[in-house]
């Protein structure tokens, strides 16, 4: 029964990101890009571990999901930094 | 335990699919690192701590280490996510993007 | 004092996250955590001595629960404005500044970090004393700094 909570779990988390993913190519500025962005990355962390439940190898999915969650990180810092540097945003 | 791990989960893809709602609906820039910066970071940690209780059910050492390596994305999400909203507001504010107010709303 | 310190608590780092227990593990654990120590222990110990790191635990103990709480809260009023049909209604974001008491460096980012994650406002930036908040509601600008700033720093400020 636990299976079909993380399964449905896993599924609504993709849909949400899938959702996210309209925010992120429609803009309207570079940051809004970038949040959206961040916030996918959160979501995937945690379906990397709801994956790793659902294939009963929570041991392994778990290191891949501590990289994920440092890297969200440092490329959202990174990314914010660098359009903080180029004042002049491409597009609008 | 299985029912507090299930309950925490839920709790959390509910706040997930606020905090996705509120970046879709929000009129401006910074009232959309609102819904992303708080609801982000609480629903993740929920689902975390959840998933946590989950894998402690069968207790064993070996899960026991691998709850606390969850435990430890979790305080990680929780310390690196206001920061990175700090960042990108910042970015945000330094750059110039306008905010949205109560006046420019066509009466 | 705080290269001994970076280096046992990168060490505790280093075998909670691989897990094995062998000699050759645990020694390619020590030599990596000895280059990160030379590297970069001014990071983690940030200008204090250590002693008042381990008086202000027992305070952040008792702020957690209520900053945890306080995030609940906040994210139920977030949800109940996403939720809300006629949303724009609802808010009316403004920018504010504030000076603050606090002195020690932990204590602001604490807090800066708390009003971050309580309802309906973000910290941009922190400038000497100067806070600079951007609200949601208007009576969320008007509750800062309030409640929030008296507790950490009853949890972090050194009691003179």
């Amino acid at each position: 029964m636990m299976e079909y909570l993380f399964l449905g779990c896993g599924i609504a988390l993709l849909l949400l990101m899938a959702l996210c993913l309209v925010r992120v190519v429609g803009g309207p500025t570079i940051l809004d890009r970038i949040l959206g962005g961040n916030v996918i990355g959160t979501k995937t962390t945690v379906l990397l571990l709801i994956i790793g439940v659902l294939y009963d190898n929570v041991s392994m999915f778990v290191d891949i999901a501590i990289a994920y969650a440092l890297l969200n990180f440092i490329a959202t810092l990174g990314a914010a930094k660098y359009f903080l540097r180029n004042r002049n945003l491409p597009g609008e | 335990m299985l029912w507090a791990a299930g309950f925490l989960i839920v709790a959390g893809i509910f706040f997930f699919a606020v905090g996705v709602l509120g970046v879709l609906r929000f009129p401006d820039f910074y009232t959309r690192l609102h819904a992303a910066g708080k609801c982000d970071s609480l629903a993740a940690v929920l689902v975390i701590v959840g998933i946590a209780l989950y894998n402690l059910a069968d207790f064993s050492p070996s899960n026991l280490l691998v709850s606390f390596k969850i435990l430890a994305i979790a305080a990680f999400v929780f310390i690196a996510s206001p920061t990175a909203t700090h960042a990108v507001t910042e970015a945000a504010l330094i750059i110039g993007v306008e905010p949205w107010t109560k006046k420019d709303e066509p009466q | 004092m705080a290269k001994a310190a970076t280096f046992f608590i990168m060490l505790t780092f280093w075998i909670l996250m691989s897990g094995m227990f062998d000699a050759f593990h645990l020694s390619l654990g020590v030599v990596s955590c000895l280059l990160v120590t030379l590297f970069s222990h001014k990071l983690l110990f940030y200008g204090e001595p250590r002693r008042s790191w381990l008086k202000s635990f027992p305070g952040m103990m008792l702020y957690l629960p209520w900053l945890f709480w306080q995030i609940v809260v906040a994210n139920l009023q977030v949800a109940y404005i996403v939720l809300h049909p006629r949303m724009l209604d609802l808010i009316d974001p403004c920018l504010i500044r504030f000076n603050t008491c606090l002195k020690r460096p932990i204590s602001k980012v604490t807090l800066a970090q708390s009003i971050t994650l309580t309802p309906g406002t973000i910290t941009v930036n922190i400038h000497e004393n100067e806070f600079t908040v951007y609200a949601l509601t208007r009576s969320a600008a008007e509750a800062l700094p309030g409640e929030m700033e008296r507790r950490v720093g009853r949890a972090l400020e050194p009691t003179s």
